[in-house]
């Protein structure tokens, strides 16, 4: 079944959106958009540096990020900057000197094109198993660390208070979101893949009563709309990443349109 | 004088963890909660609180009260272990649990949550007893609305029910009454009495609001960056410190001090000693009960 390049392509994109979905409803509730643009960014770094040393380009995406992720989070308690500006600033840097970084590996031809929008389409059956693998093991930990990181995302003085370690479980979250970028470049791009964190989780806000609901609707928005995606971008012949993200959207804006859980039950009510 | 109150006997070194479980030196030290020597914490160089001493015992309210900025807020977070003092030390009670009502709380509407949801926020909580908070504190018709549809008075008690479904040892409130009408006010008051009682926790309380001190509180802590003056109710609204800290006014301060013999009901109506449920306390105005009050010039608590 894995031998069509398209099968392939839609096992491994349903994969990442499964894990994207959950992952994106935190990056929501944290107002950490930003945040995780800035770690995309610069996870075209760690493909460059992947190049130089010869090492698996998943692996060395995932360490840099989690470095890149560290400095985020250790300069936003210390730095003068806003934190806004300090991501602006790392975020832009960190594109540029990837970019930067390819260009002088000239022994190497790269498609830019697909590191920067995904190239879903070559994806092999290990790197599959590697969104597999790597999904399964970020949706666990979701789970385990729920409640706190949970609590923590509503008020970190309230959880710290009452004993839940939110730096900790902050620098957790930081590393299931670097590895999440890792194991979905491949599928959607280093600059795309914000959009399918944050816009499966916008979409699906509407209709959840709760925030377990709505990770679980999350991530079925998401891997409806890669499947959409994917097979509008076979018919009309666009690139696989922007043509799921423009799913992703056109669910967001029916999403609108249809009445939420809020007017659901007012509606009840009368 | 904070400047140097701090370097007494004991204290551990800065570089030692603030935070110990040691044995308190009391001879109540089964009853202590919670005790901070001496803490203080500075940002830029500042002061923001100093040479504060605070025990928090079962079963006692403790009130602290002060102009804004006085560091009311910080001085919990200190002794909450949010904040860490840069000196000074806090003891807790080995295992104790804490239940926290902060000051401010904003669910951004990303979130979905609903009452219900918010009462597990920080550990399980079975359904009993997640009910049976929320009836406490009056709302228990609105377990399953969203959070953010709440108004101000509501989210209030929803946040207090969270606090106390978790059956803490040590209950703290940062201004809990805010956004409450007046007559919800007093009510809110009187159940937080009602509260040590049945679970037998200790209170820390914030209020800014001078007014409404209640008579419930066992120890008045009243701050302005230091340990301005502390005591019985009664003896810091007359403490000089107090007087020139908040001006001749403050002398009018109303101690809600009146005999229990109504119960103000969540929903504001009264239910009187003979079981009676009125519109207000004075419904027959029968004289079956005295609001009493320090100072002349006093209005009583409303209701």
């Amino acid at each position: 079944m894995l031998d069509d390049f398209f099968t392939r392509a839609i096992v491994a994109g349903i994969g990442v959106a499964l894990v994207a979905g959950p992952l994106g409803c935190f990056v929501v509730w944290r107002r950490m958009a930003y945040f995780g643009d800035t770690l995309a960014h610069s996870s075209l770094l760690g493909l460059a540096l992947s190049y130089i040393l010869s090492i698996n380009s998943t692996l060395s995406v995932f360490v840099v990020s989690v470095l890149i992720a560290m400095s985020l989070l250790y300069l936003q308690r210390r730095a003068s900057l806003s934190s806004d500006s300090i991501l602006g600033l790392l975020s832009h840097s960190a594109l540029a000197l990837g970019l930067v970084c390819i260009a002088f590996l000239t022994w190497v031809r790269l498609d830019l094109q697909g590191v920067l929008f995904g190239d879903i389409l070559a994806v092999s059956t290990t790197d599959i198993l590697v969104i597999y693998a790597g999904g399964a093991a970020v949706l666990i930990a979701l789970i385990a660390i729920w409640r706190p990181l949970f609590a923590t995302t509503v008020n970190r003085e309230l959880a710290e208070a009452e004993g839940v370690g939110p730096d900790r479980i902050n620098a957790f979250f930081v590393i299931l979101l670097a590895l999440t970028i890792a194991i979905a470049i491949k599928v959607i791009g280093v600059l795309l893949i914000t959009a399918l964190l944050i816009i499966p989780a916008a979409a699906a806000r509407r209709f959840a009563a709760g925030p377990e609901q709505m990770a679980v609707l999350a991530a079925g928005i998401g891997a409806l709309s890669v499947v959409g995606g994917l097979f509008g971008s076979l018919e009309w012949d666009t690139p696989s990443g922007p043509s799921i993200v423009v799913a992703t959207f056109i669910a967001f804006l029916v999403s609108l349109a249809l009445p939420s859980v809020a007017l659901r039950q007012r509606l009840r009510r009368l | 004088m904070p400047g140097n109150s701090h370097a007494h006997d004991g204290l551990p070194k800065r570089s030692a963890p603030p935070v110990s479980t040691m044995d308190f030196n009391h001879q109540d030290r089964a009853n202590t909660l919670v005790q901070a020597q001496q803490i203080g914490v500075q940002r830029n160089g500042r002061w923001l609180i100093r040479g504060i001493d605070l025990t928090v015992r079962k079963g006692e309210i403790i009130t602290l009260i002060g102009p804004n900025g006085s560091g009311k807020s910080t001085t919990v977070k200190t002794v909450l272990g949010v904040i860490k003092p840069d000196e000074g030390s806090i003891t807790r009670a080995p295992d104790l649990r804490i239940g926290y009502v902060p000051q401010r709380l904003a669910i951004d509407w990303t979130l979905p949550l609903t009452v219900d949801r918010l009462m597990s926020l920080t550990g399980p909580i079975s359904k009993a007893d997640r009910r049976a908070a929320l009836e406490e504190v009056g709302i228990g018709h609105l377990a399953q609305s969203e959070v953010g549809a709440l108004s101000g008075g509501e989210f209030q008690r929803a946040l207090l029910a969270r606090a106390l479904a978790r059956k803490p040892d040590l209950l703290v409130l940062d201004e809990p009454v805010q956004g409450v009408d007046v007559a919800g006010e007093a009510a809110l008051y009187t159940l937080i009495d009602q509260i040590r009682h049945k679970i037998g926790c200790g209170i820390l309380l914030i209020s800014h609001d001078l007014h409404v001190v209640m008579a419930a509180t066992d120890t008045v802590l009243c701050l302005n960056g230091h340990m301005c003056c502390s005591g019985t109710p009664q003896s810091v609204a007359e403490d000089p410190a107090y007087l020139q800290l908040f001006g001749p006014r403050a002398a009018s301060i109303a101690v809600y001090a009146h005999h229990h013999d109504h119960t103000h009901l969540p929903d504001g109506r009264v239910r009187q000693q003979d079981g009676r449920i009125t519109e207000t306390c004075h419904e027959p105005h029968d004289h079956s009960h005295s609001h009493e009050t320090p100072k002349s010039g006093v209005t009583g608590h409303v209701g």
